[in-house]
C-alpha cells in the first residue's frame, strides 16, 4: 500500500469518527449510558470466573453456603488443601508445562521455516499446502485416538510425556503454520530483493528484515500453541495414566462430589487456569489474529 | 543434492548444456521445498498413517475384552453394528443439535457484545479484557466451575441466588431445581456458549473496526438511520467475519469433549460423538466399533470441510499472494 492511499485511509477514518460523533447520544449524557451498560454487561458475563477466585478463597463450610455468603473471611484453605491434602498436583503440573513447552518448541522448529517456504519464496502450489495442513484440522482427532493408542501401546510409551509432546505438536502444527504465514506475508518482498541485489546474505537478511517482523508473530504463536496443548484433555486422559498424568486429567478428579470441597475445587480451576489465563492476556492483541488462522488482522 | 545425481529421464534426453540449467532449475526448486518437507512428512506421519489404520481396524472384529472371539475380517458388520445402534444415532443428533446451538448463540451475544464495544467509553480495554476471560479459564476448569459452583442442587450459587431473593421476599420456601439433571443439555450447552462467545466477539469486534469509514459519512450525510447504517453498511460488511467465526466455531464445538464429560459424563441423551467413540473404545474396548465410529465421523467430517473449505477459501483470497 502506497502512502498517499493510507493518508487518505487515516483521512477517512479521522472524517467518519468526527461524522459519528456528531449523531447524538453519541457523547455526553447517553455516552456515559452506553459506557454503564457495557461495565454491567461485561461483569455480569464475567461474573463467573469472579465467583471462582472469590470463593477460592474462602473456607469450606462458606463457600457452600445457600444462600451464598459475599462477604465471608478469606482465608487460603482452599489453596492450602489443594496443594497438600491428598494427591499432590505438582506432578501434574510439571507434566503439563513439559508437555506444552516442549510442544511449542518443536511446532515453532518445524512451522517457522515451512511457513518462510509458504510465503517469502513460495514453493509452487503453496495454496494446496495450506488447505492440506487446515483439513487435517478439520478431522476429529477422536478418529486417530485407537491406532495412536495401540502403536504407543505396542512400542511402551504409553503414559510417557513426550507421546504427548509429539501429539500436541500434531495438534497444533497447522495452527502456527497458517499463523506464521500471515505474519511472514507482511514481510516487505520488495526490500527483500534489493538486499538480495545489493548482494546481503541470507543470515543478514534473515536477522535484519524478517526477525523484526516475524518475531511479534512467533510471540503469539507460541502462546496460542501453549494455551491449545496446556488446555488439552481426550488425548492426555487416554494415553497417560500415572506418571505422565498432565493438570486438566488431575482436574478430572473433582467431577465426582467429596463432601465439602468447593473451595478446594476453585482453588485448583484457578491454579490450572493461571497460566492460560497469564499467556491469553500477554497475547492479548493477536489473539484474533491468531485464533482466526491470520484470516482477520 | 540433486544437482549431480538426478538421473536424466529417457524422453527428453538433455543436449550438452541443458542437463546443468534443468538440474539447477531442480536444485532450486528442492531448496525452495526442503523447509517445507520437515513439516509435512510429521503431518503426514502423525495424521494420515493412524486413519489408514482406522479404516483397516474398522473391517476386523477386535473386542480386547472378548480376546476368546480373536480379530476376524468381519466385513461391514462393525458400521451396522454402530449404525444400528440408537445410542450412537443419538450422538450424531446430540453434535449436530449442540454445535448449531452454541455456535449460533455466542455468534448474536458476540455481536451484541462487540457493538457494545466498538464505541468508545471509559474503560472500554478493561471491559475488552474481562469479556475475554471465560475463554481463558481452561476448559474442564470452565467445565467443572459450572458443574459445582454454578448448577450444583445443593451448593451451587444458582440455587443459591434464588434462596436469598426468596429470603428477601420472606419466603422459606425458595425452589432449588437440580439443574443439570432436569436440563442436561442446556447445563452443557450454556457452558459451552459462555466459553465461545468472547470468541465470536473477538472476531467481530475486529470486523466492525475495519468498516469502510467513507461508506459510513456518505450515509450519515444521506439521513441515514442508524437501523438503516446497520441494516445495509455494517451487516454485509461482517458477514464474512460471521461466516469465519461460526466455520471456526464449529470445528472446535463439534470436536468437544471435555464439557460433556465433565458436566454430565455423557448421561439422559448428552454423549456427542467424541464421547461416544471414546465410550466405546475407552470403556467398551471394542476397538472394531470404535475404528467404525471413527470413520463413519471422518466422512461426515469430509463432506461438511468440502462445503466449509470452500468458503474459507473465499474468505482468504483478498489475503491470498
Amino acid at each position: 500500500m502506497s502512502s498517499a492511499t493510507t493518508d487518505a485511509g487515516t483521512r477517512n477514518e479521522q472524517q467518519a469518527e468526527q461524522a459519528l460523533a456528531k449523531q447524538p447520544g453519541r457523547n455526553g449524557h447517553g455516552g456515559s449510558l452506553w459506557g454503564l451498560l457495557a461495565w454491567v454487561v461485561g461483569l455480569l458475563f464475567v461474573s463467573p470466573v469472579l465467583w471462582m477466585v472469590w470463593i477460592s478463597f474462602h473456607s469450606e463450610q462458606d463457600a457452600s453456603a445457600n444462600p451464598p455468603k459475599f462477604t465471608a473471611p478469606l482465608t487460603a484453605v482452599g489453596y492450602r488443601d489443594f496443594f497438600s491434602g491428598g494427591q499432590s498436583p505438582w506432578p501434574s503440573l510439571l507434566n503439563s508445562a513439559t508437555a506444552s513447552v516442549c510442544s511449542t518448541i518443536l511446532v515453532l522448529l518445524l512451522a517457522v521455516p515451512a511457513a518462510y517456504a509458504l510465503s517469502i519464496r513460495p514453493v509452487k502450489k503453496w495454496t494446496d499446502v495450506m488447505f492440506f495442513f487446515l483439513s487435517t484440522k478439520m478431522l476429529p482427532a477422536v478418529a486417530g485416538l485407537l491406532p495412536i493408542y495401540l502403536i504407543a501401546k505396542h512400542i511402551g510409551v504409553l503414559d510417557n510425556i513426550w507421546l504427548l509432546v509429539i501429539i500436541y505438536a500434531t495438534m497444533n502444527l497447522p495452527i502456527a503454520v497458517w499463523m506464521m504465514r500471515s505474519f511472514l506475508a507482511e514481510v516487505p518482498v520488495a526490500i527483500l530483493e534489493a538486499a538480495a541485489i545489493d548482494g546481503a546474505r541470507l543470515p543478514t537478511i534473515m536477522t535484519k528484515i524478517i526477525a523484526p517482523v516475524a518475531m511479534p508473530g512467533i510471540a503469539a504463536t507460541s502462546l496460542i500453541c501453549f494455551i491449545f496443548s496446556w488446555n488439552e484433555l481426550l488425548f492426555s486422559k487416554v494415553l497417560t495414566a500415572v506418571v505422565a498424568q498432565t493438570a486438566p486429567v488431575f482436574l478430572t478428579g473433582f467431577i465426582t462430589s467429596q463432601g465439602l470441597f468447593l473451595a478446594k475445587v476453585c482453588a485448583a480451576a484457578t491454579i490450572i487456569s493461571l497460566p492460560v489465563l497469564v499467556a491469553g492476556f500477554a497475547a492479548q492483541d493477536k489473539l484474533v489474529q491468531g485464533l482466526s488462522l491470520g484470516a482477520v488482522k | 543434492m540433486s544437482v549431480i545425481d538426478a538421473p536424466p529421464t529417457g524422453r527428453e534426453r538433455p543436449t550438452a548444456d541443458q542437463p546443468s540449467r534443468t538440474n539447477l532449475q531442480q536444485a532450486s526448486a528442492w531448496a525452495r521445498r526442503a523447509p517445507l518437507l520437515p513439516a509435512l512428512i510429521f503431518m503426514f506421519i502423525i495424521t494420515q498413517l493412524p486413519f489408514v489404520a482406522t479404516l483397516v481396524i474398522s473391517f476386523v472384529r477386535w473386542n480386547a475384552l472378548r480376546p476368546d472371539l480373536g480379530r476376524k475380517f468381519t466385513g461391514f458388520g462393525n458400521y451396522r453394528a454402530v449404525l444400528s445402534d440408537p445410542d450412537f444415532r443419538q450422538s450424531i443428533y446430540f453434535t449436530i443439535i449442540l454445535t448449531v446451538t452454541v455456535v449460533l448463540v455466542s455468534l448474536v451475544l458476540g455481536l451484541l457484545f462487540a457493538l457494545l464495544l466498538d464505541r468508545p467509553f471509559r474503560g472500554r480495554g478493561l471491559v475488552r479484557t474481562l469479556l475475554i476471560a471465560p475463554f481463558l479459564i481452561v476448559p474442564v476448569a470452565s467445565a467443572l466451575l459450572w458443574k459445582q459452583a454454578l448448577l450444583n442442587p445443593v451448593y451451587g450459587v444458582f440455587n443459591g441466588l434464588l434462596t436469598a431473593v426468596w429470603k428477601l421476599f420472606g419466603s422459606n420456601n425458595p425452589p432449588q431445581p437440580d439443574w443439570i439433571t432436569s436440563h442436561p443439555r442446556l447445563s452443557v450447552e450454556a457452558s459451552l456458549i459462555w466459553q465461545w462467545t468472547p470468541f465470536m466477539m473477538l472476531i467481530l469486534l475486529a470486523g466492525l473496526q475495519s468498516r469502510p469509514g467513507d461508506a459510513i459519512e456518505a450515509a450519515n450525510m444521506d439521513g441515514a438511520s442508524r437501523w438503516q447504517m446497520f441494516r445495509f453498511i455494517t451487516l454485509p460488511h461482517l458477514r464474512q467475519y460471521l461466516e469465519l467465526g461460526g466455520l471456526l466455531g464449529s470445528i472446535y464445538v463439534v470436536q468437544n469433549f471435555d464439557a460433556v464429560f465433565t458436566i454430565t459424563s455423557g448421561g439422559q441423551g448428552t454423549a456427542n460423538l467424541p464421547y461416544s467413540i471414546y465410550n466405546i473404545f475407552f470403556t467398551a474396548h471394542d476397538y472394531g466399533q470404535a475404528s467404525a465410529a471413527g470413520v463413519i465421523v471422518v466422512i461426515g467430517s469430509i463432506l461438511i470441510a468440502t462445503f466449509a473449505l470452500r468458503t474459507v477459501s473465499s474468505l482468504f483470497q483478498e489475503d491470498g499472494k
